[in-house]
């Protein structure tokens, strides 16, 4: 699962130094107009691998900060079906992270520097995983509209100009194409079940609809980054496009479950063949990006925690590696099983 | 088919169930307590590792505790027996309930009991119940991963750094009081092996303690040599912790009887 | 105290008759890790029946700046591909 264009900080494409960095810049624009890839020691702008380093990042943080939310119901799945399905989608969401830290990594950035920049509070990730998962429901919804929003995003990412990350997204989509599914099977279970549970999925929609609108990001008028972007095929659709595009498959899914979108304005624009909605109350996303949101403190305190409470496990490993050199290195060429 | 199956006398269907969940049980906790571990593990990688093995972990108990219902014949399926059981009528070992501690106490608990499965599943491949075996076939190379994977680690940490080995050697000082009811044989074990269901746990205890003997000693880690509590899990009497681990797990189930999840 | 994992590569091969091809990277502390690192990662979804490691540090790679010295002489030696001869099309099996 993923996240809006969050690259709201950073390098700017600044003003190249050099007669030869200007025939440089134009040879690279049109490798990627030709829609060629480019690879990990190919010569790229500072500008262009900064925004890449950022935009990965930003995507491999908010895959493992999303194991959290997700994370929070696995002991308490209702079924061993359901049990089963949760644990191996938050661990496809670990996976994730590590293909996207790798494609980071690439680009002369280590997963450890990247991870130091999470844990300071540096970095951003998605401001989705900031939402507490109050009931079962909660689980529901997020595979349905999380990863659904998700899947918009990321979809036109297989096709990115940067070969790693087009490969790892690649990956993602395919292993991601059960979760938004499994998601709404949960919430079509509960949509059909006793009146409790219709409550439950009703109060989960109420409080996830208006989140997942914002995970595409401020308007275009408002998102600063999008020419660049657009420019290096970076990205390859505006924050709004794809937000409509949401909206436009999601509301006849919500009448399919007969639950109530929760937006009083909301209409068919016959016109426009699209759902028109409400206004986005941007200062809720403004507060939750801040760090204000209901869960910053703990998403965060957790990765923390296990960074810290993993220490000596992963100074253990290394410290028995540079003893055992030879015979880590050697008799494992035949690894011997039971 | 082992040699005990010509001279079987048949099981009662009730010890032939309770003896089912036993295995289902110890499964089905040992994964429970293992997902805790899924987005707080030391790195990223061990998350999908811890992941995975109580994926199979579930799986298996998902299997057995079919078939222990089939056996029961009372038309209890998986669920019902996974969630509408107290504490009482839990049979696993007790050290599988164990609470995850850290890192080394998880390993240490893993260690163990990955050991025990390896040899336990290897026997039961040839069980007179044929549903049985077949499950135990497919276990059988589940298991051997997981050991493959607590040993490595177990040598890691012991053979680590200092602080890892007093950690490791902490943890089995603290778990190894829990080892004996696995391979100390009660009257049901015996029934059991008596007809060919389960194998005799004296061949379980042998080979156990040779595999975890040599791995404690490649860690480093000194066999503790505490004197034995009698636990009793496998008879539903268990440790404090096993109450909290289903009261989590069953909360919905409990809260909301009798709907569809 | 060094915490940090060794950078690896993973070739998995999809079965059997396949090569391997590389499928990405992970971390690890040892070779044995490694490959289970790789297993639980990169096998989740039955990929592979087959897998190799190797430290990135060990790879050796072309420079792409000397891409046109390396590969542009290739181009002209079009008479390696079977394309290049015409046979008249009656003339069959060749």
């Amino acid at each position: 699962m993923y996240t809006q264009a969050l690259d709201s900080s950073g390098a700017e494409p600044g003003s190249p130094a050099s007669a030869g960095e200007v025939e440089r810049e134009r040879r690279f624009q049109e490798r990627i107009d030709r829609d060629e890839k480019i690879e990990p020691k190919d010569w790229m702008p500072q500008a262009y691998r900064q925004t890449l380093i950022r935009q990965i990042a930003q995507h491999a943080h908010s895959e493992i900060v999303g194991m959290l939310p997700e994370g929070n119901w696995i002991t308490r799945a209702p079924t061993l079906r359901r049990k089963a399905v949760l644990i191996a989608k938050v661990q496809d969401e670990g996976g994730h992270g590590m293909y996207l830290y790798s494609a980071a990594e690439t680009l002369g950035v280590s997963r450890g520097e990247l991870i130091e920049q999470l844990l300071a509070g540096r970095a951003k990730y998605s401001s989705i995983f900031n939402y507490p998962t109050l009931t079962w429901a909660d689980i529901g919804a997020i595979g349905w509209l999380v990863d659904g929003a998700a899947i918009m995003n990321q979809i036109p990412l297989c096709r990115c100009s940067y070969g790693p990350y087009a490969r790892a997204m690649v990956r993602i989509c395919k292993e991601e194409s059960f979760h938004q599914r499994q998601g709404y099977e949960i919430m079509l279970t509960l949509a059909r079940g006793t009146g409790a549970q219709r409550e439950m999925a009703q109060d989960a929609l109420n409080r996830w609809w208006w989140p997942s609108l914002m995970m595409f990001g401020p308007g275009d008028a408002e998102s600063v980054h999008t020419a660049h972007s657009m420019r290096w095929k970076i990205k390859r659709f505006s924050n709004d496009e794809l937000r409509q595009r949401f909206i436009d498959l999601t509301v006849p899914q919500a009448q399919f479950l007969d639950l109530a979108i929760p937006d009083p304005v909301l209409r068919w624009d016959e016109a426009a063949q699209h759902f028109i909605t409400g206004p986005i109350d941007w200062s809720e996303f403004q507060t939750v990006l801040k760090g204000h949101g209901p869960c910053n403190r703990e998403r965060l305190g957790a990765r923390r925690a296990a960074h810290e409470a993993g220490r000596w496990v992963r100074e253990a490993a290394a410290a028995y590696a540079d003893k055992h050199r030879d015979r880590v290195g050697g008799a494992e060429r035949h690894v011997q099983t039971v | 088919m082992s040699a005990a199956a010509g001279s079987a006398t048949p099981a009662s269907d009730e010890d032939h169930f309770r003896y089912v969940l036993r295995l289902a049980d110890t499964s089905l906790v040992l994964g429970q307590r293992l997902s805790e571990w899924v987005g707080h593990a030391p790195a990223l990688e061990e998350d999908l590792a811890l992941g995975n093995i109580a994926l199979d972990l579930i799986g298996e108990a998902r299997l057995l505790l079919a078939h222990a219902g089939r056996i029961e014949g009372r038309g209890r399926e998986e669920d019902q027996l996974a969630f509408l059981r107290d504490a009482p009528e839990f049979y696993n070992v007790a050290l599988a309930e164990q609470p995850n501690g850290d890192f080394g106490a998880t390993i240490v608990r893993q260690a163990l009991l990955d050991a025990w499965q390896l040899e336990l599943y290897h026997s039961l491949t040839a069980s007179t119940d044929e549903r049985l075996a077949e499950i135990a076939a497919k276990t059988l190379k589940e298991c051997r991963y997981h050991w493959r994977f607590s040993c490595g680690w177990l040598v890691r940490l012991g053979d680590g750094t200092a602080e890892s080995h007093a950690r490791a050697q902490e943890a089995l000082d603290a778990l190894w009081r829990f080892t004996e009811e696995l391979i100390t044989p009660d009257a049901l074990d015996v029934r059991m092996a008596s007809c060919g269901i389960a194998p005799p746990l004296a061949v379980v205890r042998g080979r156990w303690e040779t595999r975890i003997g040599a791995a404690l000693g490649e860690a480093t880690l000194l066999q503790p040599s505490s004197e034995h509590y009698p636990w009793h899990g496998k008879s539903g009497v268990h440790t404090e912790h096993l109450g909290h681990l289903l009261g989590e797990m069953q909360h919905l189930q409990r809260t909301y009887p009798g709907v569809t999840w | 105290m060094n915490e940090d994992w060794v950078l690896y590569e993973v070739f998995i091969r999809a079965r059997s008759g396949l090569e391997h091809k590389h499928v990405g990277s992970l971390h690890a502390a040892d070779a044995r890790m490694a490959l289970e690192h790789a297993r639980d990662t990169y096998t989740r979804r039955q990929e592979g029946v087959s897998i190799w490691v190797v430290r990135s540090s060990e790879i050796i790679a072309s420079d792409p700046e000397e891409a046109d010295a390396l590969f542009e002489p290739a181009r002209d030696k079009v008479y390696r591909h079977p394309t290049f001869y015409s046979i008249p099309d009656d003339v069959k099996n060749i």
